[in-house]
C-alpha cells in the first residue's frame, strides 16, 4: 500500500517535471526574438530619440542600415554582448537605450532602489513613532476611546447607520 | 495690431506687479485703509485677466489675418492652414504657449478673485501668490519670449506653416488640457502657501481647494492621455508612450498630484501628514514648472521639445526663488503643521495611504532621476548616455504593480484599524476572481517563467481584476443595503449609494478606470508587427488577419498633397474592413508625414479587442515599391476607454453629495458588510 502511494507520488512528480519542461520550452527564444530584443535595447541615432525598431520617421537614413547591421551580426553568430558592443564602438554610448550596468552607470540603476529602501525605512520609522505617540487629550480631560471599546462603538455605528 | 498686444502685455505686467505688491502690503500691515488697498489689488488681478485675454485674442486674430509681420505668426502659420490649426497657433510655439500659460493662470486667478468672499483673507493671500507667479510669466513674455515681436525687413508673402506633426485634431485640445493641469496646480499651491504663511487654523483651506485640485488633476490626466493617443495616432511607431523627457515632464507632477489627492484625505479626516502634504503640493507645482523648464531650455534633448532658448535661465531662477520662498515660510511656520492623531494599526487606511504615497513619490523620483541622469553622466564622467524605455520599465513596472495592489486593498481598509474578519469578508471573492484570471491566462498560453514581461502581464492582469472586483463588490454590497431599506432595484440603489458619497464612489470609479488602463497596457508584450513591400494584390498575414493591397491613390489640397494605400483586411474568407494608411507632404514646411490608420477589432474579439494599426511607410527607393508596416496591438482600446471612465469618475466625484436623510430612530437591521468608509 505504502509502495503504491510512493509510486503514485513519484509519477505525479515526474508528470509535473514534464509539464514544467514543456511550458518552459514552449515559445523559447529564436533569432527573430533575439532581433526584437536587441533592437529594443538600441536607439536609432538619427536624432529622433526613438528605439531602433520603433523609428519609422519619414526619410530616416539610419534605422534601415542599423537594422541590417543588427541582422548581420546575429547571422554571424555574435552573442548579445558582442553585438551591442559593436554598435557602441560604431555609434557611441548613446546608441544603447539604457545605461550599462558597469562603472558610474550602475548608479542610474541603483538609485531608485536606494530611494525605495530609504523611503521604506522612513515610513516604518514614522509608523512606529505615530504608534507610540500619546493620545492627545481633549477639553475637559476627555480621552478618545480606543481598542475593544472603540470597536464596540464602531459596530454600533454600523448597525445604526447601516453604511 | 501687434502693438495692441504688446501694450496689453506691458500693462498686464504692471498690474500684476501692483496686485502682488499692494496685496502683500495690505496683508502685512492690517489696519485702516489696508482693506481698500487690498481691494484695489484684487481688482488689478481681475484686470490682468482682461489684458492677457486681449493679447491672446490679438495673437489669434493675427493668425487668422495671416499677419506675417509678426514673427511668431510667420514661424507657426501659413495662409492655407485650416482654421482650427490657425486657432491652435496660440500654443504651437514657445512664445504663444507662454502667453497661453499666462492666460490660463489669469483665468484661474479671475475665478479665485471673484469667489473671494468664501474666506477673504485666505483668498487675498492666495491671490498675492498667484500674482507673483503671473509676474514671472509676464516678465518672460515682455522681455524674453515676446509673442508680438515683428519681422525685420520686408514682410514675407506666406508663413512657414505649422509643424506637420501638430496638424492633427487632438493637438487642438491636448495642449490646452495639459496646460490647464500644469497651471491649475498653482491654485492648490497658492492656497497651501497662504495657509502656511498665515498659520491658517484647521483644515478648511483643504476643503476649499479640494475641487480645484481634483479639476486640475482631471485636466492633467486628460492632457497626458491625449498626448499618448496623439503619439499613437500620428507618430506611427505603434506605441503610445516612449519615456521621452517631455512625456516624463508631464508625468512627474501627475504622480505627486495623485499622491496629494490621496494623502490630503489623511489631513482632512485625521489631521495627519500636514508637513508631507505641504511638501507634496509644493513639489507638484514645482515639478510642473521644472517640466516646462526641461521642455523649453533645451537642457535635455527630446524629440518634441521646444527649440533651445535663453528662457531656461529665467526658469532656473524662478525655480530657485520659489524653492527658497517656500523653504523660508516652511521653516518659519512648521510648528503649525504638527499632526494631531496617532496611528493605531498597520492594517488601516492610514498606513495604506502612507505606502501609496511612498510608491507615488518613488515613481516620481525614478522618472526625475532617469530624465536627469544623461546630464548627470555628462557632468560626472563626461560621457553621454541614453536613459530610455528599458530603464524605466525595469523600475516603473514593479512600482506600478505594487500601486495597483494598494488600489485594490487600500479603499476597503477601515480608518484606524481593520479586523481580520473584515479583510476576509471584503477580499475573499475578489481574490478568488483574480486567481481565476491568472489561471485562465496561463491556460491560454501566457508563460510567466519564459519572459519577465509575461510575468508582469500576468501580475498586472490579476491585480487589475482584483481592483475591478473589489470596486464592483463594494458597489454591490452597499447597493444591496440601500435596496433592502428603500425597495429600489440594485442599479438604482447603487446610484443612490454613489450620490450619498460622490467623492468616495467617484474615487472608486476612477480606480476602475485605472484598472482598465492597466489592462490595455498589459497587452504590450504580445504585440506583433510585420513589414512588407506590397504591390497590387499582394498579401501580408498578421495574426488571424490577412491584408490585401487593393490600390494606391493620390490627392492634393492647398495645405498638402497625399498618397493613400487601399488595404482590404480579411479574417478567414470574410472581409472585415478597408483601411487607408496615408502619407502627406506639407507644402509650406516641405515636410512629409505618415498618418497611420487604426481599426479596433471590437466586433471580432469583443473584450480581447486588438488594434490593427497600418502605416504606409513610403516607397523603397531601389525597387520603387510601397512599404506597408502593420502592427497588431492587443487590448490597447482598453486604455482610451479606461481614461474616459477615469474622467467620468473624476466628474462624478466633483458632484455635491445628496443631502443627508434624517432618521428619527435607528434602523433595526443586520450589520452591513460594507467596507471602511471614505
Amino acid at each position: 500500500m505504502l509502495m503504491s502511494k510512493l509510486s503514485l507520488h513519484n509519477r505525479i512528480f515526474k508528470l509535473a517535471l514534464v509539464l514544467v519542461a514543456i511550458f518552459t520550452f514552449l515559445g523559447a527564444g529564436d533569432e527573430s526574438a533575439r532581433f526584437k530584443d536587441l533592437g529594443h535595447r538600441l536607439m536609432c541615432v538619427c536624432g529622433c530619440s526613438q528605439i531602433l525598431l520603433e523609428c519609422n520617421h519619414v526619410g530616416c537614413t539610419y534605422s534601415d542600415r542599423m537594422r541590417g547591421e543588427l541582422m548581420a551580426a546575429l547571422d554571424n553568430g555574435n552573442n548579445d554582448d558582442l553585438t551591442l558592443q559593436s554598435f557602441v564602438q560604431k555609434y557611441g554610448t548613446t546608441v544603447l537605450a539604457a545605461p550599462t550596468k558597469a562603472g558610474f552607470n550602475r548608479v542610474a540603476w541603483i538609485m531608485p532602489y536606494v530611494a525605495l529602501v530609504l523611503g521604506l525605512a522612513m515610513t516604518i520609522l514614522l509608523v512606529r513613532k505615530w504608534k507610540s505617540r500619546a493620545l492627545p487629550s481633549m477639553a475637559g480631560g476627555v480621552r478618545p476611546v480606543t481598542g475593544p471599546e472603540l470597536d464596540q462603538f464602531r459596530e454600533q455605528a454600523r448597525r445604526e447607520t447601516d453604511l | 495690431m501687434s502693438q495692441i498686444g504688446s501694450y496689453a502685455l506691458l500693462l498686464a505686467l504692471a498690474l500684476s506687479a501692483y496686485c502682488f505688491l499692494a496685496g502683500s502690503l495690505a496683508l502685512a500691515r492690517p489696519g485702516a485703509g489696508s482693506e481698500r488697498v487690498g481691494e484695489t489689488a484684487r481688482r488689478a488681478g481681475i484686470a490682468v485677466f482682461a489684458l492677457v485675454f486681449l493679447a491672446s485674442v490679438v495673437l489669434v486674430v493675427s493668425a487668422f489675418q495671416d499677419d506675417f509681420s509678426i514673427a511668431y505668426i510667420f514661424h507657426h502659420s501659413n495662409r492655407d492652414l485650416p482654421a482650427p490649426y490657425k486657432f491652435a497657433t496660440l500654443w504651437s510655439g514657445q512664445e504663444g504657449s507662454l502667453l497661453f500659460w499666462s492666460l490660463l493662470l489669469a483665468i484661474y486667478g479671475l475665478v479665485l478673485r471673484l469667489r473671494y468672499k468664501t474666506d477673504a483673507r485666505l483668498f487675498a493671500y492666495a491671490s498675492v501668490i498667484i500674482a507673483a507667479v503671473q509676474v514671472f510669466f509676464l516678465m518672460l513674455l515682455n522681455f524674453a519670449a515676446h509673442p508680438f515681436a515683428v519681422m525685420q525687413g520686408s514682410i514675407p508673402a506666406d508663413g512657414n506653416g505649422l509643424n506637420p506633426l501638430l496638424q492633427y485634431p487632438e493637438m487642438v485640445i491636448h495642449p490646452p488640457m495639459l496646460y490647464l493641469g500644469y497651471v491649475g496646480f498653482t491654485i492648490p499651491f497658492a492656497f497651501a502657501m497662504a495657509a502656511l504663511i498665515m498659520r491658517y487654523p484647521g483644515e478648511r483651506w483643504i476643503h476649499i481647494t479640494r475641487r480645484w485640485t481634483m479639476v486640475t488633476w482631471g485636466f492633467l490626466t486628460v492632457g497626458i492621455f491625449l498626448g499618448a493617443h496623439w503619439a499613437y495616432s500620428v507618430l506611427g511607431w505603434g506605441g503610445y508612450w516612449g519615456w521621452d523627457p517631455v512625456e516624463n515632464a508631464s508625468l512627474m507632477p501627475w504622480l505627486t498630484g495623485t499622491a496629494f489627492l490621496h494623502s490630503v484625505m489623511m489631513q482632512e479626516k485625521r489631521g495627519m501628514l500636514k508637513v508631507w502634504n505641504m511638501w507634496l503640493v509644493f513639489a507638484t507645482f514645482w515639478l510642473a514648472i521644472l517640466g516646462t523648464f526641461l521642455t523649453r531650455s533645451g537642457i535635455i534633448s527630446s524629440v518634441h521639445a521646444f527649440a533651445q532658448s535663453s528662457i531656461g535661465d529665467w526658469f532656473a531662477w524662478f525655480l530657485a526663488l520659489s524653492f527658497a520662498s517656500f523653504m523660508f515660510f516652511f521653516v518659519k511656520n512648521k510648528s503649525h503643521l504638527r499632526s494631531e492623531h496617532k496611528l493605531e494599526s498597520l492594517v488601516s487606511r492610514e498606513s495604506s495611504f502612507l505606502f501609496n504615497n511612498l510608491l507615488f513619490v518613488l515613481a516620481c523620483f525614478t522618472v526625475l532621476w532617469g530624465t536627469w541622469f544623461p546630464k548627470i553622466s555628462e557632468w560626472v564622467q563626461d560621457k553621454k548616455v541614453t536613459v530610455g524605455a528599458p530603464f524605466y520599465n525595469n523600475v516603473a513596472i514593479p512600482v506600478t504593480l505594487l500601486l495597483l495592489l494598494l488600489t485594490a486593498v487600500g479603499p476597503l481598509l477601515a480608518w484606524r484599524k481593520t479586523s481580520l474578519e473584515s479583510l476576509k469578508r471584503n477580499f475573499l471573492w475578489p481574490s478568488i476572481g483574480a486567481l481565476a484570471v491568472g489561471a485562465a491566462m496561463m491556460i491560454f498560453g501566457v508563460r510567466p517563467w519564459n519572459d519577465i514581461s509575461y510575468f508582469y502581464s500576468l501580475m498586472a492582469a490579476m491585480l487589475a481584476a482584483l481592483v475591478v472586483l473589489t470596486v464592483v463588490s463594494e458597489f454591490v454590497r452597499g447597493g444591496r443595503v440601500i435596496a433592502r431599506h428603500t425597495g429600489q432595484n440594485l442599479l438604482g440603489s447603487m446610484l443612490h449609494l454613489w450620490h450619498r458619497n460622490t467623492r468616495r464612489y467617484g474615487g472608486y470609479i476612477v480606480h476602475f478606470g485605472v484598472a482598465m488602463v492597466v489592462i490595455g497596457i498589459l497587452g504590450t508584450p504580445f504585440n506583433k508587427d510585420v513589414e512588407k513591400e506590397m504591390g497590387f494584390g499582394d498579401k501580408m498575414t498578421l495574426g488571424p488577419y490577412t491584408l490585401v493591397c487593393q490600390s494606391y491613390t493620390q490627392d492634393d489640397n492647398p495645405n498638402y498633397s497625399n498618397e493613400w494605400a487601399i488595404i482590404n483586411v480579411m479574417r478567414g474568407d470574410k472581409q472585415i474592413t478597408t483601411m487607408y494608411p496615408e502619407r502627406r507632404f506639407y507644402k509650406a514646411s516641405q515636410q512629409a508625414q505618415t498618418i497611420p490608420r487604426i481599426y479596433a477589432t471590437v466586433a471580432e474579439d469583443f473584450l480581447l479587442v486588438k488594434d490593427l494599426y497600418i502605416v504606409y511607410e513610403g516607397v523603397n527607393q531601389d525597387t520603387g515599391r510601397p512599404i506597408i508596416k502593420a502592427h497588431l496591438n492587443p487590448l490597447v482600446p482598453w486604455i482610451w476607454l479606461g481614461v474616459i471612465v477615469m474622467v467620468l469618475g473624476t466628474i462624478s466625484a466633483l458632484i455635491p453629495n445628496a443631502a443627508p436623510v434624517r432618521v428619527s430612530a435607528p434602523a433595526r437591521v443586520q450589520p452591513a458588510p460594507v467596507g471602511a468608509g471614505d
